[in-house]
């Protein structure tokens, strides 16, 4: 954790000699401890303070980045406990674990599948991460290399260090996961890490040795390591996650890493999605799941895109006169908000059934029809301005515009904000959009 | 290297409070749950052991719904039709208490009467002897109706009564009273307006250990991470000694989910969706596992499967 002004000036020469363009070092180190100025402002800092000054200003979570081919996973970097406190940052990556002695043939076409996927949830697209590759008796190589022939994601190899060995060659210029050191194998684990730049995943049965162990190995030159916890138990997993958490932010520098939970150990596909949703809503930096199945893998990917959104930012979308299914002058106005849930919710059903509208998104703040109406942010007045501003009318034929279901109140005072228009009530759902286009328009 | 783990102790604690009332204790239920007592954050038993597991309500209504998913229709089948044989399947299905929502309209279409939402909450605590929540169809003046003559006709049961937001509980709230029941008190996503209504109904005399109270959530992709921050921040004032937010929270993973089209609707959707039926009982699951993690006591759940599967995860849970 950063340190605080008056443990800088401790740091600092304390001569006051002004050079720094302050009047005291005090008056320096305070406006250090805000970071406004750089150290190196100041010529007479020791080469030790310096170093303990870099140390303090590193973050509480190393940040991991595993990389293949222009392909990135970070993990780490977090800095609260509570998503509200501040937010979360770095998404969990989604693995998805393959076993050598499947064989090269089922493993370069389950990695085909699962690397093609791809998901639109509210207008953005989602796909998986990575693949782990366990070496569980069948040929490590020939599994890396079936991978390889269909996806350039990063890489979790699982094994021994003797088995991992051959296999690490080809993916020079990389940087895997090797999963795991344990107090057993550590050293061997972090020699072969360290000549591959690869990044080391440790694990052990508790913390006191899982403490122990990172130190060790990090003497030994590896600095990129992340924590496996274990435990695949969801209360145990629970409790040592919040420790580790807890520990990293008050700046304990032994279990200052990301975390990586094997979804796929937890039990059958039941278990392993629960198990998931668990990890990503409490702080795992990395997930390996064994099933890749879209129904699955898109509620995850859902979920986690909504733990890490910003809580004070809500997604919306830019307001504006949205053109679906090329529309013509005679064809239908919708009004809605710039929530993106909702735009999207409203946007998707429309174009879907392949009817031709025009979208007039207001701006609400990105808030959804209710809050935004409850908020005052979404009324007659907003609607009008809106379908005003965007020229709608030089647009279309028929003056007429929908008004979403939820705010069928909203309609009489729209009529006198918009003279000339006619007022229609639509569905409160966007699923009955369609329906209603054909029967009441 | 010895780790010292850091510990919490917190000043304030969630109340406990019992649904449902055996015969000794004024009612007919042949079990009661106890909910809420929590000490510290979710499950978090090495600083605390939590209490009591959150408990899982599994929703019927009193005839069968026209706006449910098929996948609802085709899990639960012909009992669906009556919501005594519901009841009795969904506690055969593993819940803990059973949650009675009353329909706007009866099964001819008539606005529903008095009579038959008393008789449809009879039938219920016949055929089951779980606590039993009763939700009114959510039209102000027909709750009060309904509510009002099912609380007198089951006096003495600790029903929850609900649910009660801040433009109408006060009816609901004093027939709670009168006739020992409990209320549900809803507010949308907000800590102060949760502690608000929570005021207002323990300023008319409600005891605190007879509301519990739902801060309104929303499904995986529709929302879930407000409803998600507010609970962890009502759960956090809690523990910090907030007697206004200190009461178990009650919340509907099930309606939420069942709503949100990736549950709903199974053809015309994106083939990376997946299977209509994992994915639909992932939704409802993941929406209340995610739910439970963040301070949930008591989840409200719709499918069978999804029941199965969120109770595992509570046993797990509670498992130390
Ligand atoms: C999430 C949420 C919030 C979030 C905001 C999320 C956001 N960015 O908007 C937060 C927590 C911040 C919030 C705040 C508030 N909220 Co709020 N909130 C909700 C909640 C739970 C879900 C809303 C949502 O996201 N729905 C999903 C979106 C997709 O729905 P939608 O926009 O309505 O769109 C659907 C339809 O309207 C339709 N549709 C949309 N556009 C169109 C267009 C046409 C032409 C048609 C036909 C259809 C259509 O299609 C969509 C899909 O079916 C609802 C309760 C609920 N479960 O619905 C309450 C709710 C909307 N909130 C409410 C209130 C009162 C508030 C607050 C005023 C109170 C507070 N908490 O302080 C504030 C206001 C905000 C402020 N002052 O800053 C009330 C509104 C009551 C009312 N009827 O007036 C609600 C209904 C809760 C309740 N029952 O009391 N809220
Ligand atoms: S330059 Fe360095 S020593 Fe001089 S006043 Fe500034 S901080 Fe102090």
């Amino acid at each position: 954790m950063a340190l605080s002004g008056i443990q800088i000036y401790k740091l600092l020469p304390q001569t006051n000699c002004k050079e720094c363009g302050f009047p005291t070092c005090l008056a320096f180190a305070m406006k250090l401890a805000a970071k406004q100025v750089e150290l190196s402002a100041c010529p007479y800092v020791s080469e030790e303070s310096k170093q303990k000054l870099a140390e303090s200003a590193a973050p509480p979570i190393r940040l991991v980045t595993l990389k293949a081919d222009g392909n990135e996973v970070k993990a780490g970097n977090e800095v609260v406990l509570f998503r509200h406190e501040k937010t979360f940052y770095n998404k969990p990556g989604l693995f998805i674990r393959l076993k050598a002695s499947e064989g090269a043939d089922a493993i370069a076409q389950k990695v085909a599948a699962a690397d093609a996927y791809r998901v639109t949830y509210v207008g953005m697209d989602f796909s998986i991460d990575g693949f782990a590759v366990q070496a569980d008796g069948g040929d490590l190589n020939a599994a890396v290399q079936a991978v390889r022939a269909k996806s350039k994601r990063p890489l979790i190899l699982i094994g021994e260090a003797e088995t991992l060995a051959p296999a690490l060659p080809a993916l020079d210029g990389e940087t895997p996961l090797l999963y795991a050191a344990n107090p057993e194998n550590w050293e061997a684990m972090a020699d072969l890490a360290k000549k591959h730049a690869a990044a080391l995943a440790v694990t052990a049965p508790d913390l006191d040795t899982l403490a122990d162990l990172t130190q060790k190995i990090k003497e030994k030159g590896v600095e990129d390591l992340v924590l496996d916890l274990g435990t695949t138990k969801l209360s145990e997993w629970l409790a040592r996650s919040t420790q580790v958490r807890r520990l990293a932010l008050k700046n304990f520098r032994p279990l200052g890493y990301p975390v990586i939970a094997l979804a796929g150990e937890a039990g059958d596909t039941a278990k392993e999605s629960i198990f998931a949703a668990q990890a990503i809503a409490k702080y795992a930096g990395f997930i390996v799941l064994d099933t890749f199945a879209p129904e699955l893998i898109y509620p995850l990917l859902v979920l986690r895109e909504n733990i890490y959104t910003d809580p004070q930012k809500p997604i919306q979308v830019q307001p504006g006169l949205y053109e679906i299914n090329n529309p013509s002058p005679e064809d239908p106005v919708m009004v809605t908000t710039n929530f993106s849930i909702t735009y999207f919710a409203v946007a998707n059903e429309v174009e879907g059934a392949g009817i031709p509208a025009w979208l007039v998104v207001c701006d609400a703040e990105g808030m959804s029809v209710l809050t935004a109406w409850a908020a005052g942010k979404f009324d007659a007045e907003r609607i009008a301005k809106s379908v005003k501003e965007f020229n709608v009318a030089e647009k279309v034929s028929k003056k007429r515009v929908v008004i979403p279901g939820h705010v069928a109140v909203l309609s009489g005072e729209l009529e006198e904000e918009l003279p000339g228009w006619e007022i229609r009530v639509g569905p409160r759902e966007a699923v009955d959009i369609p329906a209603f286009v054909k029967q009441a328009l | 290297m010895p780790v010292e783990v850091p510990k919490t102790t917190w000043p304030g604690s969630v109340k406990t409070i019992t649904l449902g009332a055996t015969p000794e204790e004024g009612g007919t239920r042949s079990r009661t749950v106890t909910v809420g007592g929590e000490t510290t954050l979710p499950f978090l038993h090495f600083e605390t052991p939590m209490p009591n597991p959150p408990a899982i309500a599994v929703e019927i209504k009193d005839h069968r719904p026209d706006d449910w998913s098929p996948l609802l229709a085709e899990a639960w089948g012909d009992v669906m039709d009556d919501p005594a044989q519901w009841a009795k399947a969904a506690e055969e299905a593993g819940a803990d208490i059973i949650v009675l929502a009353l329909s706007p309209k009866n099964r001819d279409g008539n606005e529903t009467t008095k009579e038959e939402a008393v008789s449809a909450v009879k039938a219920v605590l016949e055929a089951s002897g779980l606590p039993l929540i009763v939700w009114g169809p959510g039209q102000a003046d027909l709750d009060n109706e309904l509510l009002v003559a099912v609380a007198e006709a089951t006096k003495g049961e600790r029903l929850v009564l609900g649910i009660c937001e801040d433009k109408n509980y006060r009816t609901i709230v004093a027939t709670a009273m009168a006739n020992d029941h409990l209320v549900q008190a809803r507010t949308p996503m907000d800590v102060n307006l949760a502690k608000q209504l929570n005021i207002l109904i323990s300023d008319m005399g409600m005891p605190l250990d007879r509301i519990l109270m739902d801060p309104t959530t929303a499904a995986v992709g529709y929302g879930i991470e407000y409803g998600y921050s507010a609970m962890e921040r009502l759960r956090l004032a809690a523990l910090q000694g907030d007697a206004m937010t200190q009461l178990p929270m009650i919340v509907t993973p099930g309606f939420e989910a069942w709503k949100a089209k990736e549950s709903k609707v199974g053809e015309g959707v994106p083939e990376a969706w997946g299977d209509w039926k994992e994915r639909a009982v992932n939704w409802e699951t993941l929406t209340a596992v995610t739910l439970i993690e963040s301070g949930a006591d008591i989840v409200v759940l719709r499918h069978p499967e999804s029941i199965k599967r969120v109770k595992v995860a509570i046993e797990e849970l509670m498992n130390v």
